[in-house]
């Protein structure tokens, strides 16, 4: 069972991690633009940290569940309504057969997620992926984004699947896209930086930029002050990381990202830290961005902060919570426990009436 | 093997080799990737050879930059740079001219050579792949012969069909996937390099050689049909250098 897509949305793919071990071979990666969002989502679902979800862009899909389950919405916040309710993000939602999720244009950021538990939904993987790659159409559903119509299966649980359900939620207003249309992001120079006059560097690290329109899953153009460069900026075509920083012959960077090229002829005065590049992702155009330098130590310690906090948010959101201590539900798992000991005392079952 | 390790974001590092494409550098770039495939390092996710550089994708949480950097160098500072004994060739069957490669009458009046001639010269070498990138399977081919280096469209076409083998400027290459285009197409291969449901989706790799094969229209109609059908078996070789 799974969901039958009512409207699609923008482009709405079925993203994971990326597509790896190909990119020798001119592969994109595809995979989720906000890593830490899609995360989460499969977080508050007790799903593994690779499993697939939805990914939508400005305007979400309408979906109707044809089988009971449990979900999550993350990203930006796209204002998910469930048979007409408002439902809310950041937090596992019971899902039953025939409801029907409208998810709305965004408020705040670029990219929604979907998680489903279980697993996410079923798509066959190709070359170790389910990520969609729209260019070489493979992945995900049919190697394109849903159209109305589509039909996309997943493992069918019971709303019961996971326990202290009420839990399963992480502070939405913190996770949500700032609004206040400026970010600051930590960058490691190089590989190419020696290529930039002393001047160009100041003006990179100095200044401020604006995201524009023309952003998509390849990557972002920043308008702003002109880069200086030494003698150009092209270089002997080379391997592209997502959230590498290119300076073009305008001056102008262009942050490479999910569905960028492999590689390329530009020289990369910097890349982005890894942490930061979901703030980058849901920037709408006309959000300020500046840079600020740190080392590859600082950058991956922050790497490791993030685990640690992901591993720690893993346990919370499993401690019980009042909304789960439902009476009856707590005497239907006790009862097996008490008959066990009662036969055990070798005493007569009469304290207990049992269905017999 | 000489090269500086150059920091390429908190997951990756890039080793550039000497900044000129020649034989020499795409031949350790090539001894490098195949090294590190050998070792198999715990937390190296990718590797991307390039013309005079190899990027290499690692995730952090498995191993920190001291530690790849000190592997990397415990590899392959002391590996020496012989040269390959070994060239591997994929065979690529070209029907050229006519339908199937319009631009090969600008090539040649370009060159001031019959079109024999173009054929003649552009399946007459082996060319190494200096690397893969752009599309999934388009190979960066070194080597063509000068006489028919020809200029790229001032327009490029929206489209060319997969297959097409072309030549833009001093490059030659064959487009895995429908694509646009603004290289002189002189034939179409009914080979796919590029099939995501063939166990080996992509037929060959940076430091392979491809060899053009020309085909009459009548062996394009049979090798295509057997290609539809799964039963083709592309040729590959081994040769000493």
């Amino acid at each position: 069972m799974g969901f039958t897509v009512q409207k699609a949305g923008m482009c709405t793919t079925v993203q994971d991690r990326g597509r790896f071990g190909y990119m020798d071979s001119g592969f994109s990666p595809s995979g989720v633009m906000d890593k830490r969002a899609y995360r989460l989502a499969n977080l508050l679902v007790e799903n593994g940290s690779e499993d697939p979800v939805l990914e939508f862009v400005l305007a979400g899909p309408t979906l109707r569940f044809t089988t009971d389950t449990i979900i999550a919405i993350t990203g930006g916040d796209f204002s998910p309504v469930i048979n007409g309710k408002h439902v809310g993000m950041y937090k596992a939602i019971r899902i039953r057969r025939g409801d029907i999720l409208q998810l709305d244009a965004a408020r705040s950021g670029m990219f929604g997620y979907l998680a489903v538990a279980g697993g996410g939904v079923r798509v066959p993987e190709v070359m170790g992926s389910r990520s969609t790659n729209l260019k070489c159409e493979i992945g995900g559903y049919q190697g394109r984004a849903l159209e109305n119509g589509d039909y996309i299966p997943f493992v069918t649980h019971t709303v019961d699947y996971i326990a202290n359900l009420a839990s399963h939620t992480i502070d939405a207003d913190a996770e949500f896209p700032q609004k206040d249309g400026k970010i600051d992001l930590r960058v490691i120079l190089g590989p190419q930086d020696q290529m930039f006059t002393a001047k160009g560097i100041e003006t990179f690290l100095g200044e401020e930029f604006e995201t524009t329109a023309h952003s998509d899953r390849m990557g972002y153009r920043l308008a702003g002050p002109k880069v200086e460069t030494v003698g150009g900026s092209d270089i002997i075509s080379d391997g592209i990381v997502f959230g590498a920083i290119q300076i073009p012959s305008d001056g102008k960077p262009i942050i490479m990202l999910s569905d960028r090229q492999t590689t390329g002829g530009y020289a990369k005065i910097a890349t982005i830290a890894s942490v930061d590049i979901p703030k980058l992702v849901q920037a709408r155009p006309g959000t300020k961005v500046r840079f600020t330098p740190i080392s590859i130590y600082e950058a991956q310690d922050l790497i490791r902060a993030e685990a640690r906090e992901y591993s720690k948010l893993a346990k919370h959101i499993k401690r019980p919570a009042r909304g789960d201590v439902s009476p009856r539900r707590t005497a239907r798992r006790l009862t097996p426990f008490l008959i066990k000991q009662s036969v055990r005392a070798d005493t007569e079952r009469k304290w207990i009436r049992t269905k017999e | 093997m000489e090269y500086t390790i150059k920091i390429a974001g908190d997951s990756a590092v890039c080793l550039e080799f000497e900044q000129v494409i020649s034989e020499k550098t795409s031949s350790s770039i090539r001894l490098a990737a195949e090294s590190l495939g050998k070792l198999a390092i715990p937390g190296i996710i990718d590797v991307i050879p390039t013309f005079c550089a190899l990027l290499i994708n690692y995730d952090p949480l498995a191993i920190d930059y001291d530690q790849i950097c000190q592997r990397l160098n415990a590899s392959l500072l002391n590996i020496n740079e012989v040269d390959l004994k070994i060239k591997h060739i994929v065979e690529i069957p070209v029907c050229y001219g006519g339908e199937y490669g319009p631009d090969i009458d600008f090539v040649a009046e370009h060159a001031g050579l019959s079109v024999e001639e173009v054929i003649a010269i552009h399946c007459g070498r082996d060319y190494l792949i200096d690397m893969l990138g752009f599309l999934p399977g388009f190979a960066y081919l070194g080597g063509l012969d000068s006489r028919i280096h020809s200029p790229r469209l001032e327009a490029p076409r929206t489209r060319v069909e997969p297959g097409a083998v072309g030549i833009g400027g001093a490059q030659t290459g064959i487009y895995p996937l429908a694509s646009p285009a603004g290289w002189r197409i002189i034939g179409n291969s009914p080979v796919r390099p590029y099939d995501p449901d063939r166990e080996k989706p992509i037929l060959y790799k940076a430091g392979d050689f491809i060899r053009f094969v020309p085909i009459s229209a009548e062996e394009y109609a049979r090798i295509e049909a057997e290609v539809a059908d799964g039963t083709y078996e592309c040729t590959f070789l081994t040769e000493g250098v």
